[in-house]
């Protein structure tokens, strides 16, 4: 809502020394957005006049410019005081220098005289130019702020509007338009009443403690049908007043201020009755219609429109109707999209002269439907969908008539047609001392009551209690809190002091919170970079990571209204979204890539979550079914790296992330070789823990890499981190370290090549029995004297008993107990060096 | 055998030679030859100790305390002298072994990052656990009820349209993709969030997470992003417990004396609502009329939007199970991107999101 601010002074009667600045901030504080002030009009100060030019001889100079020597009347008392006064015998004037070419003896023109500063700081004083002394300057509109014209010098008419002479030497401000400044405000939806003059006049008022005058100052009469007829047909319009017009001269202009006005206000100007209509809109907040008074058939019926209904709106572009639609017909039918948008049928006109005016309170939802549906906001639905104030339709109504006649030479009738009544307002009650409790500021009831009152409302005190009736233009005056609201946005929140609330004693992060946070730390310092990425992706992504078909990364979710028809789909798999990111770097010249990701999946399939009563907890039955109809959405944390030889195997490197991210919250993961997409079928872990398979990790599928063109070898990991967490032990167990000798052993075993060193390492642990401390393999070995289709693994097995040192023999029994176990599960064969 | 010559001047004489050949010698090899020649079996004065015995009585004592003393000298100057140009030699061979300290260990980065935005939700949640908050948590795909209806978001509320929210297929199953984080709120107050903790009142919860809106990807707009937000049930709760949480969180996120100022505005969920600006930790408000120094962080302005807040309107405390006419609340949220983007400078939202490792990575060890 663009407001100018002389039009709120007219309503709001505020002190002079409140200017733009003290309005924008005490609105601000009020809760107005406001969000630019604007001036309009010319920006000048000092001695700017009328002056009459009286002659002017052109003077080419040496650099082809030619300047024009002028003497102009600027009236006795400047004419009296010029540097260089005019001869004797001759009339009065000043010498000025012009240099537009348009300067012509008779003309009246804008002179700015010493001591006048003009737009941007621009100060005047005589001035020795082109071998003369300059007594002031001839204004071009640039210079004075109101336009962009230079071409030329501003001429301004020989007589004003009443016909008047002008006079050399008088103001010439009131002859440069109107000089005002424009606020700009972003109104929330909850305070519809703003979008008026009247609404921002009394914040305005109520800001300053000023005096407001209210221009509704006439209530709506009971129903009468003396104008046009009238018939509501539908309850989502409870009020419809009709005012008429006749005899209007369509041939009489918006004066300037109309004009003026409107053109603050960023609406333009199409001819006085629409100009009128809208300049009321504006003032009191109520979107009026005008008729062709010629053109209507019957009277106006306020009904549903009948689906399928056809109308054509003033925009020239024909909607189809449906029964949410609320329309204003007559006997041919829909002529208006009520509240919306008028019809073109009965669409004002240049040869309009009977007017017959609506203003009528609608709905605030069928409005929203409807303007909503045919994409239509206009400056009126945008009104009553935030709720217009029906008490003021009858005074707007005539407020359009009363300008109508004043300025068009028109006729009011003497009958008018007021059908329907004011809806009423909800009564509340409200402890007068909940505002200062919910606002943390002491408030005295009294001035909860003098605030209320201010704002309209009807407050009946009794005790501590306060009976509450909100005016008709405060819809949003409901609840009690909403009252509690209203006391805060005068008082300002910015009196309420802070105070930090105790919270009970906490319980800190929760072990998942905690091990994602720790994570996010310890897996960039493996050189992995974390990413994130948007959840959306699509089948054909999926299906070309060559998963199977039953596999539950193609349980996919669908997007009713996806962003992109390219990806339709919620994730089931990090994957394609780091890919993405991969193929991005790589686009960008990043090529040594390690990343990763932690979020969420989603896995299909999902139901109906009920809409249940918000007037309480939902029954457990009902959260029951919110819960059943969201899909399974477990947190994955999944990781890509590209081939990086200086850093061993790409897929050992995927294994090490999983492994780094299982040992940050207290597990090690269980793994076997396993064939799984997208994974290499030769390359690929299985990660499972407590028994339970919860990843993979390994080197993608060339296949894969091929298709989402990514380089050779590289690798990925993805972990159902939730899963991995939930698995995460309690508190372990601390050892008694024993101080006495180790005893080292070291075994080498040649098993079948495919036989998984973590089986045969689990075999001699087994077997080594409670002396062993430690074992690590240290050397996998194939060919030279090795057999074909073998390999040789050495681990090194460290003993150590409590209280006593080793001796060689015992050490010695262990570890062949060790490798007992091994030789009987694979046929090993220990190597003796 | 000869009669040794060990009276005073002679025994001093070879202590001074060896003393004079241990100084001379410039290396451990010249000085293991030097104390051979005047310390080593051959050396004068071991030979004469060997003659002692050969003396008469008296002179036998006499001569052997000359001797030990003697030796004793020279093996302490030859031990220091040793100590010495062992040292040297050392140093000299360590020196040699000098390596360019400023050379990495790999030729590839071994260090990453975490992404800026969430070591930023995690900075900002851990004001709020150190004051006893607790962290909850919810599905990012959730259900109309719990993000729209429960948060007085009525059917017919304009975010509730294809324009602005993503839905699940198929509509009518009134799932979301959740715009806020709103729904969490509920979600604690109902104790079914996802953390699995019970949550009975008073509720002190900070909500970290991802949101979602139908909103085309550009540099101020990313259809994923994240928000922060907080919520207080408890006896007693006043808009000036909401004013004294969040100035203190800004002046632990952006330095002691850094203020909010929040004002009047409109929410449905709640009631008083205001939008929320931080101070300008940059120029404090210094900027604000006086253009000689403008302030790029606020526009001059003084104070940074930064989010939305109020107190719970009861409507939703009320959907939620809260009694309240005992129980009052306050909630704000802001966005994280947003605080990212004047906190640390992000001008384009697209480099966020689109995985480039130099966004996450220009920023060591997270956000700072």
């Amino acid at each position: 809502m663009r407001a100018p601010i002389t039009w709120i002074r007219e309503y709001a009667h505020l002190d002079a020394d409140v200017d733009s600045s003290k309005l924008y901030e005490a609105l601000i504080r009020a809760g107005l957005e406001v969000e630019t002030v604007e001036k309009f009009g010319p920006e000048i100060s000092g001695p700017v006049v009328v002056g009459r030019v009286l002659s002017v001889v052109p003077e080419p100079q040496k650099n082809g410019k030619t300047i024009y020597w002028c003497r102009v009347d600027c009236g006795e008392e400047a004419n009296a005081a010029a540097s260089e006064p005019a001869g004797p015998g001759e009339p009065g004037s000043r010498g000025i220098v012009c240099g537009a070419p348009n300067v012509a003896p008779g003309a009246n023109v804008v002179v700015s005289l010493p001591g006048a500063v003009l737009a941007g700081g621009f100060q005047i004083a005589s001035r020795k130019t082109y071998g003369h002394v300059s007594d002031g300057m001839i204004c071009a509109e640039d210079e004075l702020g109101i336009g962009d014209d230079h071409t030329g010098i501003i001429v301004l008419p020989d007589a004003d509007d009443s016909g008047r002479p002008l006079v050399p030497g008088e103001p010439a401000l009131p002859y440069l338009g109107t000089s005002d400044e424009v606020l700009d405000i972003a109104v929330t939806p909850d305070i519809g009443y703003c979008l008026s003059i009247r609404g921002l006049a009394r914040e305005s008022a109520q800001a300053f403690g000023a005096p407001f005058t209210d221009p509704v100052s006439v209530p709506v009469p009971d129903a009468s049908a003396g104008g046009f007829p009238v018939r509501l047909d539908t309850p989502a319009c409870p009020l419809f007043v009709a005012v008429t017009v006749s005899d209007i001269d369509p041939a009489r202009p918006s004066p300037r201020w109309l004009r003026d006005r409107l053109k603050m206000c960023g609406v333009r100007s199409l001819g006085l009755a629409i100009d009128v209509t809208n300049s009321v809109m504006l003032e009191f907040g109520q979107p009026i219609h005008g008729y062709d008074g010629d053109l209507l058939t019957d009277g106006i019926i306020v009904r549903q429109a009948h689906p399928g209904e056809k109308l054509t709106t003033l925009d020239d572009v024909e909607r189809v109707l449906d029964e949410t639609d609320i329309v204003i017909a007559d006997g041919t039918g829909p002529i208006g999209l009520a509240g919306v948008m008028g019809g073109q049928t009965t669409e004002l006109s240049p040869t309009t002269t009977k007017v017959v005016i609506e203003a009528a309170y609608f709905d605030p939802v069928h409005i929203a439907r409807t303007a909503k549906r045919h994409k239509l906001p206009s400056e009126a639905s945008k009104r009553f969908e935030r709720g217009v104030d029906p008490g003021a339709a009858y005074a707007a109504a005539h407020r359009v008539a009363d300008l109508l006649v004043e300025l068009g030479g028109g006729v009011k009738q003497a009958g008018e047609t007021v059908a329907g009544t004011v809806p009423p307002m909800p009564a509340q009650h409200i402890d007068a001392q909940l505002p200062a409790r919910i606002l943390g500021h002491p408030v005295p009831d009294e001035q909860v009551v003098s605030i209320l009152r201010a704002s309209g409302v009807r407050v009946e005190q009794s005790g501590g209690e306060l009976a509450l009736l909100p005016p008709t233009w405060r819809p949003d005056l409901v609840d009690p809190y909403d009252y509690v609201e209203e006391v805060g946005c005068k008082i300002g929140f910015d009196v309420i002091a802070p105070v930090v609330p105790k919270a009970p004693a906490g319980r800190g992060r929760t072990i998942s919170q905690q091990a994602r946070k720790a994570l996010n730390w310890v897996l960039p310092t493996a050189g992995f970079t974390e990413v994130i990425s948007f959840p959306f992706c699509s089948r054909e992504e999926i299906e070309n990571l060559g998963v199977p078909s039953g596999d539950e990364r193609l349980d996919l979710v669908r997007l009713a209204n996806p962003l992109a028809d390219t990806s339709p789909e919620l994730r089931t798999t990090l994957l394609p979204g780091l890919f993405g990111a991969v193929a991005r770097n790589l686009s960008r010249s990043q090529d040594v890539l390690a990343i990763y990701e932690q979020g969420l999946v989603f896995f299909g399939p999902v139901g109906e979550a009920p809409i249940v009563s918000v007037e309480h907890a939902p029954a457990a039955s009902e959260l029951a079914a919110i819960s059943a109809a969201l899909p399974r959405q477990p947190r994955h944390l999944a990781c890509v790296a590209t081939e990086n030889s200086s850093l061993g195997p790409s897929w050992s490197r995927a294994v090490r992330f999983a492994d780094l991210a299982a040992h940050t919250v207290g597990l090690e993961f269980a793994k076997r070789n396993v064939e799984h997409a997208p994974w290499h079928p030769g390359r690929c872990a299985e990660l499972s823990v407590a028994g339970r398979v919860i990843g993979y990790a390994g080197e993608l599928h060339p296949r894969v890499l091929e298709v989402f063109r990514l380089p050779a070898h590289m690798a990925a990991a993805e972990i159902d981190l939730d899963a991995l967490i939930a698995a995460a032990p309690g508190p372990g167990q601390l050892p008694t370290l024993s101080t006495y000798p180790v005893a080292k052993e070291d075994v080498s075993l040649i098993v079948d090549a495919d036989v998984p060193q973590a089986e045969v390492a689990a075999a001699l642990r087994e077997g080594a029995g409670e002396l062993l401390e430690s074992l690590a393999l240290f050397d996998v070995f194939t060919g030279c004297n090795i057999p074909e289709g073998k390999k040789s693994l050495g681990f090194a097995l460290r003993f150590r008993a409590h209280g006593r040192t080793l001796t060689d023999a015992e050490a010695a029994a262990a570890r062949d107990a060790a490798v007992a176990v091994a030789v009987e599960r694979f046929g090993a064969i220990h190597r003796v060096a | 055998m000869d009669t040794p010559d060990l009276t005073e001047a002679s025994v001093a004489a070879l202590v001074a030679a060896g003393v004079a050949a241990f100084e001379a010698a410039a290396t451990t090899a010249e000085l293991k030859a030097a104390r051979i020649a005047h310390l080593g079996d051959k050396a004068p004065l071991i030979l004469a100790n060997r003659a002692i015995g050969s003396l008469p009585g008296p002179e036998r004592k006499d001569a052997g305390q000359r001797v030990g003393a003697a030796r004793a000298e020279l093996n302490k100057v030859c031990e220091e002298r040793h100590q010495l140009l062992a040292d040297a030699e050392l140093h000299e061979r360590l020196l040699a072994e000098r390596v360019d300290v400023t050379e990495p260990d790999s030729y590839f980065p071994t260090v990453g990052e975490p992404h800026p935005i969430t070591a930023l939700m995690d900075e900002l949640a851990d004001v709020f656990v150190a004051m006893g908050w607790e962290i909850a948590e919810g599905p990012e795909l959730e259900a109309e009820w719990m993000n729209f209806d429960a948060l007085n978001m009525g059917p017919n509320h304009p975010a509730r349209a294809t324009s602005d929210t993503l839905f699940i297929d198929p509509i009518e199953n009134h799932l979301v993709l959740r715009t806020h984080t709103s729904p969490v709120q509920i979600r604690a107050m109902l104790s079914c969030d996802y953390t699995g903790r019970r949550r009975e009142l008073p509720i002190y919860v900070v909500c970290p997470g991802t949101t979602f809106r139908a909103d085309e990807f550009d540099a101020t707009h990313v259809p994923a992003f994240h928000q922060l937000e907080g919520l207080v049930v408890d006896k007693g709760i006043t808009l000036g417990h909401l004013k004294g949480t969040l100035d203190h969180l800004a002046a632990v996120m952006f330095g002691e004396g850094v203020r909010t100022r929040i004002r009047p505005s409109y929410f449905p969920f709640t009631e008083p609502s205001a939008e929320l600006d931080l101070e300008c930790f940059v120029c404090h408000g210094a900027s604000v009329g006086n253009p000689d120094a403008p302030c790029r962080t606020c526009n001059s302005e003084g104070w940074i939007e930064w989010g939305g807040c109020g107190v719970v309107n009861p409507r939703v405390l009320a959907a939620g199970g809260v009694d309240t006419e005992i129980y009052s609340g306050f909630a704000f949220g802001m966005g994280v991107e947003r605080t990212l983007m004047f906190r640390n400078g992000a001008a384009d939202m697209r480099d966020m999101v689109e995985g480039d490792i130099r966004f996450s990575q220009a920023l060591v060890g997270g956000a700072r």
